[in-house]
């Protein structure tokens, strides 16, 4: 059993691809190893910068010897085919073919033994397959070869039991990489070539030429020294994975490096300082006992130096000034104009080719967002207008021009310093969100009303567009946004019929032209069904299931969220039931003796039974019952009770059952035949008018 | 257009010795003595406006066709639109950028770029140079190469790419282009936060002393003065002669290239002066990219006829 050690050692691999090409890399190598019949223990993965590594546990010295049996042609064929199949199988003569009879004719039958392979010869192509198949995101040429890499490609470590393996991968032209048993320590620190026998030589030798080369050590080891340093001085470091994972990428010997952040900088908003010291420079910020933002930021170094990081500090000091007197300049700017002062700005952006700009949004914004204030409990009209109208007005600002992920939370610091009311300056934050599944949904009736806004605004502009998802392409964040709809609605417990909220927001692009030739009715269709999806997803987690939500929406009448939830609440507790898993099991039986018969018929039972026709008592049980219980549960559906109603429909189990049990539905008599088919159907009926039971799924997973 | 009040504009140099030895134009001289030891062709600024190293005929011809090519230079690069009337300590309209172009790539291109850090009296063994992912693409080139900018300490001092298509075109072999941001690396080395106080000469002359003037009439001039309808003409003009010299019985890439930047040029001071709506905007920018891709693919088709002949 020996061990593979591959290093692919390149120019830097930018942070976010690393833990892909690892994954990559180790799939790929899977893949072809078990394919040439090497199958192995264990394989695990590396990644730095400059190195993508993988190690291949227990593999064997050789390929399994295999005997493989190969059907011939028919004894008796053509020579000419005889020839072809002993050529292939590499024989001389048939006399060394077995003619077997396998029922359907006698053939030939070869068996061909084919010898394992030694495993470091069929390890250097694989080895080159892989180089060559890697899936890079985006790779580039380099000199003059055509081997692609994410950043030139500078040598193959491949040591297979101890030694480097014999072979070299093409890279283009006549240039050859050699495999090799030789690397490279740090760029600075260590920069002498170092020979490696197996993957333990190669972690310690790498690590004395200060290079770490698992992420997962290098990110514990930064977030260790994160917190060390910060408690030093009394601080807690703000948690940041993203960040943690994308500085783990971007060094292989971490040193962590607590720099000061200038007091005349502590004036400007602490989102901006995070922001600044985050996208531009990889800081982490720092916080006090009391959560405030700490005049302080650590930085990854990726260097030891002898005056203790003393230099890099004071540059990384120099450069934050620069960038913070950068934005500390627009943040003064800013605020000589006033929020409203900018809405002319935004008619010269863009929102989309087809659905204009920016200012005309805002506009459709506005009046949806008055539209849905008047709708929304507690909220005020003209605060719900004023704050759609300057919800995009920081766009245009200096600081979100800088920064675009201050959309919005700047906008909510002009609105305040404007002295606009507390309730337009948070919605003027908030409307952007719910931004994912996690994050906090708007709950003040403003806020509600902007981001509802907005995000219908984008739904139904879009789907009238014909720009829909497909598949796992969402470039306008359309699933986001109807998903934050519905968490907004259900959430707020908003009573809102969609379909005339769609069909509000369709008419505000009347006036720009371009959608005439669509049809609302389409369009508004098309976004239900999508909401109706979207809420199957966003219900799943709270255990309701997704058949149940399909059976209430088929009814087609259901556009109110919250009822439609209460609806399918209700159903999952009836079909969950003894009564209720009865009933369905009744309904099907039903509905698939009425499709039968009405197919066998060429006719239709739809409409009421007779009375007059009845034979037997469990008829006319039945079909009273049938009348009863679903004007009760009409009724109560009407009245939003819907426990109840479904406690009226387990009332049919009785009846239902005795009917079955009692009544021979295909009756001799045509006529009783006919009555009895159409009170299976208005069984069907009944329960259809609650919710179409043909969606429900028999054992549908909970 | 805002202008910026934050700091004293100024020039002076704040108390701080004028030294030769790491003074602005002794900066240059290193990087061209360090990269005419490395066998580049040391070019002269080419004579026109244009806002980037990269626009150079030495750069953005030179990258295609198969002959092998090394060249370094400096280029007072024009980006109208950055202009802050002198009052800004970080941005200027007119700056200069060192810019090296190596074709084939070379192997050890990234030593041969640290070997220049050092050359400009940068220890890399006591502060912390990397390599962060940044692409290049530059539309009105029809350009894009793959790289990164090199940090020093945090600060981003050069931009690092392996071009990848030029004017449209896929560059075979493949150039490295790198391109050093003198003002913002000479500020690191001398320790100035405003670029106006930068020690020039090592003999007492400031950048702001040569250029603040300048930075406040061109920022009056982009933002203010500029006249559009003439303008608007130049670029036709610019894009009229540009065809014509590439539909000629003898198409002349090299005048031709030339009126590709005049043009590129004058979208920047429209653009600058605020008469480019957004949509607009990309229709200029296209127009631009028509003209580079004419005389790209002009020019290349000169490179492939054998040397002598031609």
């Amino acid at each position: 059993m020996s061990e593979l050690l591959l290093e692919l050692f390149s120019e830097e691999i930018p942070a976010r691809m690393q833990a892909r090409a690892a994954e990559d890399l180790q799939r790929l190598m899977t893949d072809k190893l078990h394919a040439a019949g090497l199958h192995f223990t264990l394989a695990r993965t590396y990644v730095t910068p400059r190195r993508l590594t993988l190690v291949i546990e227990e593999l064997p010295a050789a390929q399994p010897d295999v005997r493989e049996e190969r059907k011939g042609p028919r004894v008796g064929s053509p020579q000419a085919a005889i020839d072809g199949f002993l050529k292939s199988a590499g024989l001389k003569s048939v006399k060394e073919c077995e003619e077997r009879d396998t029922g359907k004719g006698v053939f030939y039958f070869a068996t061909i033994d084919k010898k394992g392979q030694p495993t470091a010869e069929v390890l250097s192509p694989i080895v080159t397959e892989c180089i060559q198949q890697m899936p890079w995101p985006k790779s580039m040429r380099f000199a003059d070869l055509t081997q692609r890499w994410v950043r030139p490609l500078h040598h193959v470590l491949a040591v297979f039991d101890g030694a480097a393996l014999a072979g070299a991968v093409p890279m283009g032209g006549n240039t050859t990489l050699a495999f090799t048993s030789r690397t490279r320590g740090h760029r600075f620190l260590s920069p002498v070539e170092i020979n490696v026998v197996n993957s333990s030589d190669y972690l310690i030798k790498l690590k004395s030429a200060k290079v770490i080369p698992d992420p997962k050590e290098r990110r514990t080891l930064i977030w260790a020294q994160c917190r060390d340093r910060a408690l030093k001085e009394g601080l807690t470091v703000k948690q940041d994975e993203g960040l943690l994972d994308e500085v783990t990428g971007l060094v292989e010997w971490p040193v962590v490096l607590m720099g000061k952040i200038d007091q005349q900088f502590m004036t400007v908003p602490p989102e901006v300082l995070t922001t600044s010291m985050r996208t531009h420079q990889k800081y982490f910020a720092l916080q006090d006992k009391n959560g405030k933002l700490a005049a302080r930021f650590l930085v990854v170094a990726n260097m030891d130096t002898a005056d203790k990081g003393a230099q890099i500090i004071a540059g990384n000091e120099r450069v934050l000034r620069a960038r913070l007197s950068d934005a500390m300049f627009f943040w003064q700017q800013d605020q000589k104009v006033r929020l409203g002062e900018r809405l002319p700005a935004l008619n010269d952006i863009i929102f989309h080719a087809r659905l204009g700009t920016l200012g005309q949004k805002v506009r459709r914004i506005e009046a949806l967002a008055r539209h849905l204030a008047g709708l929304i409990p507690g909220c005020n009209v003209d605060q719900a207008a004023q704050a759609a109208r300057l919800a995009k007005a920081d766009l245009p600002s200096g600081m979100v021009g800088e920064f675009p992920e201050l959309q919005g939370i700047m906008g909510r610091y002009y609105a305040g310093i404007e002295g606009l009311a507390p309730e337009i300056a948070d919605a003027i934050a908030d409307h952007y969100r719910p931004l994912g599944p996690t994050d906090l949904c708007p709950s003040a009736p403003v806020s509600v009303a902007v981001a509802l806004a907005d995000k219908i605004d984008s739904l139904v502009g879009f789907f009238a567009i014909d720009e829909k998802p497909t598949g796992s392409k969402d470039p306008f964040a359309l699933r986001r946004a109807a998903l934050g709809a519905i968490r907004l609605i259900l959430e707020n417990g908003l009573r809102l019929k969609l379909r005339d909220v769609f069909g509000f927001a369709y008419s505000g692009f009347y006036d720009q032209g371009g959608f005439e030739q669509n049809q609302p009715k389409v369009v508004i269709a098309q976004l239900l069904e999508f909401f109706a999806d979207r809420l199957k997803v966003a219900l799943k987690e709270q255990g309701v299931r997704h058949d149940l939500i399909a059976a209430v929406f088929a009814l087609g009448d259901e556009d109110d969220l919250v009822r439609l939830r209460a609806r399918v609440k209700a159903l999952q507790d009836l079909v969950e039931s003894e009564a209720g898993a009865n009933l369905l099991a009744a309904y099907r039986r039903a509905s698939n003796i009425v499709r039968i018969e009405e197919k066998k018929d060429g006719a239709t039972y739809d409409g009421a039974a007779d009375p007059a026709k009845f034979s037997l008592p469990e008829e006319g049980k039945l079909f009273k019952a049938l009348e009863q219980e679903s004007q009760i549960a009409l009724k109560r559906t009407a009245n939003e009770e819907f426990v109840a109603a479904m406690g009226s429909l387990s009332n049919l189990r009785a009846p239902i059952d005795d009917f079955f049990d009692r009544v021979t539905v295909n009756d001799p008599d045509p006529a009783l035949r006919a009555n009895r088919l159409r009170l299976l159907s208005t069984i069907r009926a009944t329960l259809n008018a609650v919710a179409d039971f043909s969606r429900i799924e028999a054992k549908a997973e909970v | 257009m805002v202008r910026r009040t934050m700091t004293k504009g100024g020039g002076e140099m704040t108390g701080r010795k004028p030294n030769p030895e790491t003074c602005f134009q002794n900066a240059i001289l290193k990087l061209q003595s360090y990269w005419s030891k490395q066998g580049c062709v040391i070019l002269q600024p080419y004579d026109m406006e244009m806002g980037a190293g990269t626009f150079h005929w030495a750069t953005t011809l030179r990258a295609l066709g198969p002959k092998p090519w090394r060249a370094a230079y400096v280029q007072p690069s024009r980006r109208p639109k950055d202009g802050r009337y002198g009052e800004n300590p970080n941005r200027l309209q007119h700056y200069y950028q060192f810019q090296v172009i190596l074709k084939p790539s070379p192997a050890d291109s990234q030593d041969l770029y640290l070997g220049s850090l050092k050359a400009l009296g940068i220890d890399p063994m006591a502060h912390d140079i990397r390599f962060v992912e940044d692409d290049w693409e530059s539309p009105t080139l029809g350009a894009w190469g793959l790289g990164w900018e090199v940090w020093l300490d945090g600060m981003e001092v050069s931009q690092y790419t392996y071009f990848q298509q030029v004017g449209g075109l896929e560059c075979n072999p493949v150039s490295t282009e790198l391109t050093y941001g003198l003002e913002r690396l000479m500020m690191y080395v001398q320790g100035v936060e405003n670029i106006f106080e930068l020690d020039f000469n090592g003999h007492g002359m400031s950048y702001g002393d040569i250029y603040l003037q300048a930075e406040r009439e061109y920022s009056e001039y982009n933002f203010e003065n500029s006249d559009t309808a003439l303008l608007l003409q130049h670029f036709k003009d610019a894009e009229q002669e540009c065809g014509a010299l590439l539909n000629g019985a003898q198409p002349l890439p090299l005048p031709a290239y030339d009126q590709c930047l005049k043009a590129s040029h004058i979208f920047n001071l429209l653009d600058a002066r605020g008469v480019i709506s957004v949509t607009e905007r990309q229709a200029y920018i296209g127009r631009v990219r028509t003209l580079a891709k004419a005389c790209c693919e002009a020019w290349e088709a000169t490179q492939r006829i054998p040397t002598g002949k031609a």
